[in-house]
């Protein structure tokens, strides 16, 4: 089945919210949007859920408490256990800095893994960019309409109402 | 906090009116353009402080650490001193990335950039200093507990000098990565605006951005979350950093009141250094209309607060000492305060609990000349903050006969000197090569209804 993306650039964040709204309202599905800045409306239009990062930072930070709790009792109780100021060998108080450090420490890198991981970046990543100045100044908006679902020109209609700068349509595979 | 400065007046953050447009521009011109004379002055002496700071390090390694003013008695003093001020230093870039990120503070916007930069500067600069004191910097690699042929002999995880290492390890790494996050959508925008071999270095580092929806949530959360650890993390730090000393059996250093004190003091002076760059950067790379009064009389108010909590600091260290009933506590505080070295107890008081209590005056908090002054003379009493806590704890012991005096040598001034020298080069390359202020940030603290002024005129009409 094939369908078209229609593609709409707005020069302010109003337009580009409104436009969103409506398309959402006429129950055309927004696929993707773009935006020098994070717009927070833009998300819940897309029906983006709350991210699961949080659970990731939970899991690198038990991890990191678990390994460093763990590796200064086996280093400093069991594997080689060295009387320092006559303080018990498995004086755990003592190792609780290290341990918060690398809480830390596992948490913060595996958040940021994750969040490279789940968002494809990458060095050298050579992604093309849908348009140059959205990084600048420029919102876009992209959306999918399956063929001979709408009247020709609604799509282009809804983005003139809403005073979209440029606008073009492309055709693609339903995946 | 939200009170303390201005309630609302979003309005006021950025002025000039500007559109998304003009933001990228101001911010992005500047490394676009070939470098100002006034640059490569200061990046001249800058460097010229890093040769020298090289050329001290170097001798000192050959020769040995007996080219400093230490003795038996005094086995501890301008390293130690270099390295806490410098690790100080840093704090309060994390306290405006992470902290103020939390608060929803919106004037961090403009300063996180270059403050966060600071942070990792300094921790540089502050990390020489413990490696140069090893006496053998290439064996540094015997701090971390890996499996080795002397038994496996373990590192010593009760020691508070391994703490440091963790948490200054720790501190780097989570700096570098939060700030480098930051930049990802910066990177983009300098990636979409080059061409040729900056295209190229700026496309590899930008990770293929593009500024979608999916990426956006994901980014803030992630910065969120990054935050949210960065803020413990920071209180942890300079409290480890503090147990070198409160550890001690020694009267001076053998205080409970050392990890938030120190603590405190690290973000007043994090806070004065941030303000005295940004004075400088806002005047040399044209950005009054980023970093405006208002974000400096915000900063002012952080330094007086931190001040005078700093000052209580010193009052209750004095109090307890003359409480405890203890002789000992009571030689060590009459000795800071009026034995060879009060000198130093002097101009850390004028500097740190004096001088920023000018600040109340409106006048003086609107006038920058006056501001930076007495944001360097903060610094100054900052340093002395450090060096009295050693220096002046050590050189009179538990035994008069061993009794001694500290005066630093040239070498240990010249490796003083060369880290500021790090410092500066360090930040002055970071003010040419990449974007000195958070432009994404920036655009979504703009008022909305003027940040397109086009799309306004044509509605209009339309």
């Amino acid at each position: 089945m094939s369908s078209r993306f229609h593609y709409a650039k707005f020069e302010s964040e109003q337009d580009f919210l409104q436009a969103a709204r409506s398309c959402r309202s006429h129950n055309l599905k927004v696929v993707e949007a773009y935006s020098p800045y994070p717009v927070h409306e833009i998300g819940e239009i897309l029906g983006i859920s709350r991210s699961k990062l949080p659970f990731v930072t939970l899991a690198g930070g038990t991890f990191g408490l678990g390994l460093a709790m763990f590796f200064q009792y086996w280093t400093s109780a069991v594997d080689w256990p060295i009387n320092v100021g006559g303080k018990p060998f498995d004086s755990l108080p003592a190792f609780m800095p290290v341990a918060f450090e690398m809480l830390v420490l596992c948490a913060g890198l595996g958040t940021v893994a994750a969040l490279f991981w789940r968002s494809r970046l990458y060095p050298g990543k050579n992604r093309k960019v849908p348009h140059p100045r959205i990084s600048d100044d420029r919102f876009l908006l992209m959306v999918e309409v399956q063929d001979a679902s709408l009247p020709p020109g609604f799509v282009e209609g809804l983005w003139q109402q809403h005073h979209a700068v440029e606008a073009w349509t492309r055709a693609g595979e339903v995946q | 906090m939200d009170k303390l400065i201005h309630p609302a007046a979003d309005a006021q953050l950025i002025e000039g009116n500007k559109s998304l447009h003009q933001v990228t521009e101001d911010v992005f011109q500047p490394l676009e353009r070939k470098a100002s004379p006034s640059w490569w002055l200061a990046f001249g002496f800058a460097s010229t402080a890093l040769a020298i700071g090289l050329i001290s390090v170097v001798y000192q390694i050959k020769v040995g650490i007996g080219t400093w003013g230490l003795d038996r008695t005094i086995g501890w003093a301008f390293d130690i001193t270099n390295f806490v001020f410098w690790v100080g230093i840093g704090h309060a870039g994390t306290l405006i990335s992470a902290v103020l990120l939390l608060l929803r503070q919106k004037w961090r916007t403009s300063i996180n950039r270059s403050a966060e930069a600071m942070t990792i500067f300094a921790v540089i600069c502050a990390g020489i200093f413990p490696l140069i004191h090893m006496g053998r910097p290439w064996l540094f690699y015997w701090v971390f507990p890996y499996p080795n042929t002397r038994g496996s002999l373990w590192v010593n995880w009760r020691s508070p000098l391994l703490w440091d290492v963790f948490a200054i390890g720790t501190y780097f790494t989570i700096s570098l990565v939060f700030w480098y996050v930051g930049l990802l959508p910066d990177l983009a925008t300098a990636r979409d605006r080059a061409r040729g071999i900056r295209k190229k270095i700026f496309g590899f580092f930008s990770l293929g951005w593009t500024g979608s929806a999916r990426t956006w949530v994901r980014y803030e959360m992630a910065c969120l979350l990054l935050a949210a650890l960065a803020t413990p993390l920071v209180v942890s730090v300079h409290s480890v950093v503090s147990t070198d000393f409160a550890t001690a059996n020694l009267p001076g250093w053998h205080t409970t009141v050392f990890p938030p004190y120190f603590v405190i003091g690290a973000i007043f002076s994090g806070f004065a250094m941030v303000l005295s760059l940004m004075l400088i950067a806002r005047k040399v790379m044209g950005l009054q209309d980023y970093i405006t009064m208002k974000h400096i009389s915000a900063m002012c108010k952080v330094i007086v607060f931190t001040g005078t909590i700093v000052g209580s600091a010193y009052a209750t260290e004095l109090f307890m000492a003359w409480y405890s009933g203890n002789p000992f506590e009571q030689f060590a505080f009459n000795n800071r305060v009026f034995g060879p070295m009060g000198w130093s107890f002097g101009i850390m008081v004028l500097c740190n609990v004096i001088v920023p209590q000018l600040l109340w005056f409106k006048r003086i908090r609107s006038s920058i000349r006056s501001i930076f002054l007495i944001t360097i003379l903060v610094n100054v009493g900052m340093w002395f903050e450090r060096f009295v806590i050693i220096v002046s704890s050590l050189h009179r012991d538990f035994l008069p006969s061993s009794w001694s005096s500290y005066r630093p040598t040239w070498i240990e001034l010249g490796t003083l000197l060369g880290s500021f020298g790090l410092f500066f080069t360090l930040f002055l390359l970071f003010c040419r090569f990449l974007p000195m202020i958070a432009a994404s940030e920036v655009k979504s603290v703009l008022p909305k209804s003027t940040a397109c002024p086009e799309a306004e005129s044509k509605k209009e009409a339309a």
